[in-house]
């Protein structure tokens, strides 16, 4: 990985109750990426995140945002990020314009109308640039939050369970302004527990569970490395018998003897697959179609939590 | 220093003033006409000269810290507690700002709405009594002052709080019933040598002489004792937020 945008050291926390919710996180984030940190609720990952924007102080670790330690060097390393949080804290009273303006000002930067005009039109706001906060829907304001994020121009961006609760149209909508994010060279780290939503989005993801990264991958080389292949032979002529040939395979035959199933992971030889399409038609096989299912993220993630 | 920022609070904060300008400044005239009415003309009437100054003019510093105290307390604090309610504090936090910055921001506007309601309150009582203000500066640096240090109190409490009914109760239980005892409507010498001895351990004694005597140079104690006291509770309250700021006290967890 080239340096990377955010680099997260040992960081643990137990809150003043006692609970520890992070152990030992370390985690590099690369420029550019599009990180889903996946996780059941109370995993942890509100608690990382909020360590990263500075909403919650570390018990132990170290956070560096574009080399810039968290804490001792906050006005660098905050100015990079910005945050949109899980709840829809909004100031209700004030106008879409206000409160995005207002918010690019906490961030030291002059008030630029142009920007915040291109900003309120991506996220379809505009036309809601003088409506007061309490008469937008749910969408909306998840939008606004959005946008108030985005008002100082940060590097990175956080979201914060950005589609927990809201239904299936707003969730495409929220991918895909995440998706035109990432165009523009954005850095973004999202936290969910919806498994599609890691799977459709992610670059690379992250698991966390019990306050502990259990690991961070590529989504497509976590795919591969633990994901299950599924190939299945269907046979014109149905056999009562899996020949003696291929038992070596470890096939599965159907009850009405028509289908036969391999089932490979990644530690599978490469030619396989070739192999046994050979010794397949040496032992006369009537294969007519063969069908391959992948198994989803959901088979690996229930994989490991249940570890 | 993130300049932006602090002008940001500011404004935000006085936004919410303005906005509700009519409640904002009528309740302080028509309570300030209220006192005079009773105090002023009604029992006024019958009390003589107080050190030599009418008993209506006596009082009109005492009003106006009145108002200070009260204003600034509830000022602040509303205005840093209702954000850690709504939620809203989450955006302060993330952003690149200092904890003075954020006390700058949310302090100074306390302060400057309760010194918009002093002025206004000193404007209404020029209908009332003659005016004199013996050494203008010094009642600036006294108004100053006090909203400036109130306000850092009401920050405290702001950030305390941790629910409506305790950010009501410090200025109910402490704070109005110090400046009624304070000397702000008669002098302390007035009082039994007992309770004059009691009365030295109220702060808002202090504050009251030394406005008082900004005004009419008549004081029930020492005009630096008064200055030392009030710059003395300042560092304190400075300190407690400092102390706050640093351990993330209420604040983050
Ligand atoms: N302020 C807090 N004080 C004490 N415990 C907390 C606090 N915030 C979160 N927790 C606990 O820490 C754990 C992790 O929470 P969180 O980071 O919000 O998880 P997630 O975002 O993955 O759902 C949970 O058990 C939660 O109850
Ligand atoms: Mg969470």
């Amino acid at each position: 990985m080239m340096q990377p945008i955010v680099s997260v050291q040992n960081l643990s926390k137990t809150y003043a109750s006692g609970l520890v919710a992070l152990d030992g996180v370390s985690l590099d984030i690369a420029r550019g990426e599009i990180l889903a940190l996946l996780g059941p609720n109370g995993a942890g990952k509100t608690t990382l995140i909020s360590i990263i924007c500075g909403i919650v102080t570390k018990s132990a670790g170290t956070v560096l945002v574009g080399g810039h330690d968290s804490v001792t060097d906050f006005r660098a390393a905050r100015a990079l990020i910005g945050l949109v949080p899980q709840e829809l804290h909004l100031s209700i009273f004030e106008t879409v314009w206000d409160t995005v303006s207002f918010s690019r000002q906490l961030y030291g930067r002059k008030t630029d109308a142009a920007y915040i005009e291109t900003l309120l039109r991506m996220l379809s706001l505009w036309d809601k640039r003088n409506a007061k906060i309490m008469t937008l829907s749910g969408g909306m304001k998840r939008r606004v939050l959005i946008a108030k994020a985005l008002s100082h121009q940060p590097q990175i961006l956080f979201l914060d369970e950005p589609t927990a609760g809201v239904d299936v149209g707003l969730r495409k909508e929220m991918w895909s302004v995440i998706r035109s994010l990432k165009a523009t060279g954005v850095t973004v780290i999202l936290t969910t527990h919806y498994i599609d939503e890691a799977e459709e989005m992610a670059d690379r993801v992250g698991v966390i569970d019990k306050g502990r990264l259990i690991l961070v991958e590529e989504k497509a080389t976590l795919m591969q490395k633990l994901g299950q292949k599924k190939l299945s032979l269907h046979l014109a002529r149905p056999v009562n018998d899996i020949p003696a040939s291929l038992k070596a395979y470890g096939l599965h035959l159907s009850p009405d003897g028509s289908v036969l199933t391999y089932v490979h992971g990644s530690g599978a030889p490469r030619d396989i697959i070739l192999r046994l399409l050979k010794d397949a038609e040496s032992a006369k096989l009537d294969v007519h179609d063969i069908s391959t299912e992948q198994s989803s993220l959901e088979d690996i993630f229930m994989g490991l939590v249940a570890k | 220093m993130n300049w932006h920022a602090v002008a940001a609070i500011f404004t935000y904060e006085m936004k919410r003033f303005f906005r509700t300008m009519g409640q904002s400044l009528v309740s302080p005239v028509i309570s300030t006409v209220l006192y005079f009415v009773v105090f002023g003309a009604a029992i006024g009437s019958r009390i003589e000269e107080i050190d030599g100054v009418s008993y209506g003019a006596f009082i009109v510093p005492g009003l106006i810290m009145l108002s200070l105290l009260t204003q600034s307390v509830s000022n602040a604090s509303f205005g840093i507690y209702f954000p850690r309610f709504s939620g809203t504090i989450y955006e302060f936090l993330a952003a690149p700002i200092s904890a003075t910055e954020m006390v700058l921001g949310f302090v100074g506007a306390a302060a400057a709405k309760s010194l918009l309601i002093g002025i206004v309150i000193l404007a209404t009582s020029a209908f009332f009594v003659p005016l004199s203000i013996a050494h203008p500066v010094w009642m600036v640096v006294f108004m100053l002052l006090t909203a400036f240090t109130f306000s850092l109190l009401g920050f405290i409490i702001g950030l305390w709080a941790d629910g409506f009914e305790k950010l009501q109760i410090i200025p109910l239980l402490i704070i109005t019933p110090l400046t009624f005892l304070g000397g702000s409507f008669y002098s302390i010498n007035l009082l039994p040598p007992f309770w004059k001895s009691v009365s030295m351990f109220n702060p808002v004694v202090y504050l009251v002489s030394g406005f008082r005597w900004s005004f009419n140079e008549v004081a029930d104690v020492s005009v630096g004792l008064s200055l030392a006291i009030t710059c003395l509770f300042l560092l304190l309250c400075l300190a407690t937020i400092g102390w706050m700021f640093r351990t993330g006290y209420r604040l983050k967890t």
